[in-house]
């Protein structure tokens, strides 16, 4: 019933006001680009909103929970820090903790890193043969934090609705 | 808002809403907190070997063993945003072939509820410290810092080092008889 609606009113439409709609229509979406576009060169990350994939920093973190990113080459990376990288030849960004890091005089870095969940440290997940990850390996650095799903007042509501 | 289903609908799109507005506030009443803390850190014992880094590279590199105290009291740094803090004790020194090195010696988490007031004596270190090459030995200065990382329930997740730090100079020569 909803689709035929849509559609009554599309017809009743004059050429000029569906151009007008299509316009609009693009207009948000190039907005939400441009936005999306200039987070990336603010934070410096390719990524800069990512979502947590796995347990390996729980309890902090849990899988769909949201982190800020910002890689601005003035922050050098020092331990601590939560970074989300990816391993060469794998597309999955993993976000783990920096635990040891040795800095060069002219800049170049090797760090190591290891899951607070987690009872070693990376060096199993890395390349056969890599025992460091360096700046190119980094997406990002986590700055901020949201948790997802974990409002038991929504999820109360949610199972009311689909009761209903 | 004639039916169950229109009203459930809107009351959870409001709830929505409010939980929205909360977790801004929860954010900002916090995000400009100073979460830094008093703390006391004593080192008790020093000991130097050259193996193999079986953790890693395997090439001959210097692994330090340290037994240390803490205490501090973590009481302040928690509030309504504070979900838990990740305590780390690290070690930064400097050396012939690299300008900053930093090696996490042993970590804690504190979760909220659990007690704030830390009393740790004869502590080993969690992970290995081994150096990338042979830069402990004879090194004067080795710092240790006890930091967190505040993690919130929502907004910025900073990184507090403890006001409080220690210094110790490494031995001059390797440990061969003693083990740890």
């Amino acid at each position: 019933m909803l689709s035929l609606d849509f559609l009554d009113d599309v017809r009743r439409m004059n050429k000029r006001q569906l151009y007008y709609q299509v316009l609009n229509f693009g207009m948000i979406v190039s907005s939400a680009l441009m936005i999306w576009k200039g987070l990336m060169v603010i934070t410096g990350s390719e990524s800069p909103i990512v979502v947590v994939l796995s347990g390996s920093m729980e309890p902090a973190f849990h899988r769909g929970d949201l982190l800020f990113l910002t890689n601005r080459v003035e922050d050098p990376i020092r331990v601590g820090e939560i970074v989300v990288f990816r391993i060469e030849g794998r597309e999955i960004p993993i976000v783990h903790r920096v635990l040891k890091i040795h800095e060069k005089q002219n800049g170049h870095i090797k760090f190591l890193t290891k899951g607070d969940n987690n009872a070693v440290d990376d060096r199993g997940l890395y390349k056969q043969g890599q025992h460091w990850l360096e700046k190119k390996d980094v997406v990002g650095r986590a700055r901020g934090f949201y948790q997802e799903n974990r409002s038991v007042e929504n999820r109360n509501f949610l199972f009311l609705i689909l009761e209903l | 808002m004639n039916s169950v289903l229109s009203r459930a609908n809107s009351l959870f799109a409001f709830s929505l809403s409010v939980m929205a507005a909360l977790t801004l506030g929860c954010f900002i009443t916090t995000a400009f907190k100073d979460r830094s803390a008093p703390v006391r850190l004593h080192v008790s014992r020093i000991l130097l070997k050259n193996v193999e880094d079986f953790t890693g590279p395997r090439k001959k590199s210097d692994l330090g063993f340290i037994t240390f105290h803490i205490s501090a009291d973590l009481e302040k740094t928690f509030d309504w945003n504070v979900k838990q803090l990740f305590l780390y004790l690290s070690a930064e020194y400097s050396t012939k072939n690299n300008a900053v090195n930093q090696v996490v010696l042993w970590d804690k988490i504190v979760l909220r509820g659990d007690n704030p007031k830390l009393l740790l004596k004869d502590m080993k270190t969690k992970y290995f410290f081994f150096d990338d090459g042979n830069g402990l030995k004879g090194n004067r200065n080795v710092t240790l810092t006890l930091s967190w990382n505040v993690v919130p329930n929502a907004g910025i997740l900073p990184l507090v080092t403890g006001t409080g730090r220690v210094s110790v100079p490494f031995p001059d020569a390797y440990e061969i008889t003693k083990s740890y």
